[in-house]
């Protein structure tokens, strides 16, 4: 162990609390039975039970569910094109304004990407009658566009830390080069294919200004329905909520976190 | 290889390239022309709500209205400049509480670092909105920070704490936090630490050590998350709409609401392009800084 000083101790300390004592007080006033959110009136679980009763917000949870699918897998399909393309086909004509529309999606203020694609759905639509209705679609093409720049990234980063020669000598032995990207460098950037789609996914699931702007009437997303009972105020069932998905994130990550360092222990041990 | 296949294989290599690129161009860049061209446009009660930028003779019609509108009116020159400060305060509260934290997560052994580390990206994984909600719990006025404070007997009435600036900023660190502590974990975690003990034996204290040897080294992951969390938190809408008070605008609010309550798109256009005229100094930055990053790792 490498000696920390009290002071990077105490900083850490704190850090932590800040980031997690929030979330903890959530899950305990969860199980609040008072309806006054912030009086505590003994323990109960009935704010679990409303939640699974209310239709609106399993309504809203499948619908960013089957968005969050769709623009995850579709960012991942063209989110490694492009990585590929950027980390392995050297120079090419347009090849700055490429990586320059890949990069900028990421960092962009939400509030200008939402208005920027609802201004071009509505100026598609007048031009040929498509998007005839916001929705589904439109969310999730506006999902794609901002998780495919994640998913590139992470595709890039993985191809560039990874040496060609595997890939050269395929290509030495004969092999074509679409064989060669399918036998061999896809395999190897499965893991990063993984976590991009599964950050595509969590992002997707999680966005809350893009969708209000690009949805219609009849399509709310969970965020667009969280948000609009929070506006109000604190409310038990929303904290209800908020500690399943604190609680699926925990156990997904820490199973996640056990697995890979199982991988880790036994190549290192062979 | 048969010129057929070779064919082939040079179809697929160009479906890889120009299937993103279409993407991009049209889900991306497309959008932002109409964003300029929809902010010369002037507002009417049609459906859409502006004027066409073409009339019926054809002849272009364009007004910079909005644009006079917008900087003329004190209003918005203060939202911008509200928008920077606050956003300027939330990065450097980042850095003061992310520096140290990603100091020690990058010095302490293989195994706790692992943990550690992973305990800062586990947020990210949780709703952004339900996180900020967390907050509203914990600084209402008889939330748990007062009811606490006047357990203690501290105070004997309830501070003010929610719809103020003060509120807004706690909300973008806390949000923001992990953008900063990631990229200045990974330059720490790279640095040499031989050279700070080489420093010190030769006679160095310990700040002269941090501020020659440490704080030089660090500065491309210091500049990265500066930007990561300075970019975003100045545009943002969730944070200060439901832990700001009507006093403590910010521009990504103030954009949302000319376009979803006032219904005027022109000038939410208008509004959407000056931010982006003041975020393209640091977003270029952010991408050289970025490219330079990834030449060196090459």
């Amino acid at each position: 162990m490498t000696h920390h000083s009290r002071f990077i101790i105490s900083v850490l300390s704190f850090g932590y609390a800040f980031l997690y004592i929030p979330l903890l007080l959530v899950v305990i006033y969860s199980f609040n039975d008072s309806a006054i959110a912030t009086v505590w009136g003994g323990f109960s679980t009935r704010w679990y039970g409303e939640l699974l009763q209310n239709d609106l917000i399993l309504d809203a949870a499948f619908l960013s569910l089957r968005i969050a699918v769709t623009s995850a897998t579709a960012a991942t399909i063209l989110g490694t094109m492009a990585g590929l393309v950027l980390a392995r086909f050297g120079r090419f004509k347009g090849r700055t304004l490429f990586s320059g529309m890949i990069f900028s999606p990421m960092i962009m203020p939400e509030v200008i990407t939402g208005l920027s694609l609802l201004l071009f759905f509505v100026t598609l639509q007048q031009l040929t009658g498509w998007p005839g209705q916001r929705g589904f679609s439109t969310i999730a093409i506006a999902h794609t566009t901002f998780a495919m720049a994640y998913v590139a990234v992470i595709v890039q980063s993985r191809l560039m830390a990874m040496d060609e020669s595997l890939e050269e000598a395929a290509m030495d032995l004969g092999g074509r080069p679409l064989r060669v990207v399918f036998d061999i460098t896809l395999p190897l950037i499965a893991p990063a294919m993984i976590a991009g789609w599964l950050l595509s996914f969590t992002l997707s699931l999680d966005d809350l200004v893009i969708a209000s702007f690009v949805s219609g009437p009849g399509s709310t997303t969970l965020p667009m329905y969280i948000f609009s009972k929070v506006k109000l105020g604190v409310s038990p069932d929303i904290n209800a909520l908020a500690s399943m998905i604190i609680a699926a994130v925990s156990v997904g990550v820490a199973i996640a976190w056990l697995v890979s360092r199982r991988i880790a222990r036994t190549s290192s041990n062979t | 290889m048969s010129l057929a296949t070779q064919q082939q294989d040079e179809m697929w290599r160009r479906v890889a390239i120009v299937a993103p690129y279409l993407w991009l161009l049209v889900f991306f860049l497309a959008p932002f022309a109409i964003i300029f061209k929809i902010s010369l446009a002037d507002p009417i009660i049609a459906q859409p709500p502006f004027t066409p930028t073409f009339d019926e003779t054809g002849s272009l019609k364009a007004s910079v209205d909005s644009f006079t509108f917008i900087l003329t009116d004190k209003f918005y020159a203060i939202t911008y400049m509200r928008s920077v400060l606050m956003a300027a305060a939330a990065t450097i509260m980042c850095l003061a509480l992310g520096f140290p934290m990603a100091y020690g997560i990058a010095r302490s052994n293989p195994s706790t670092r692992s943990l550690l580390l992973l305990l800062i990206v586990l947020p990210f994984w949780i709703s952004f909105l339900l996180r900020v909600y967390a907050w509203m719990g914990l600084m209402n006025n008889y939330g748990v920070i007062n009811n606490f404070l006047m357990w203690l007997g501290a105070i004997d009435e309830p501070i003010q704490m929610m719809y103020t600036d003060f509120a807004v900023l706690i909300g973008l660190a806390y949000s923001y936090l992990p953008f900063m502590i990631l990229p200045l974990y990974a330059s720490l975690e790279r640095m040499d630490l031989d050279l700070v003990d080489a420093a010190q034996d030769l006679g160095a204290s310990r700040s002269r050590a941090f501020w020659d040897i440490t704080w030089p080294l660090a500065k491309p992951g210091i500049i990265a998350g500066c930007l990561l969390v300075l970019i975003p938190a100045m545009g943002e809408y969730v944070i200060p709409y439901l832990l700001g008070g009507p006093e403590s605008l910010l521009i990504g609010r103030v954009l949302f609401d000319e376009f979803f309550v006032n219904r005027d798109w022109p000038l939410a256009s208008a509004v959407a392009i000056i931010l982006l005229l003041l975020l393209v100094v640091p977003i270029v930055l952010l991408q050289r800084h970025q490219a330079r990053d990834q030449e060196e790792a090459v």
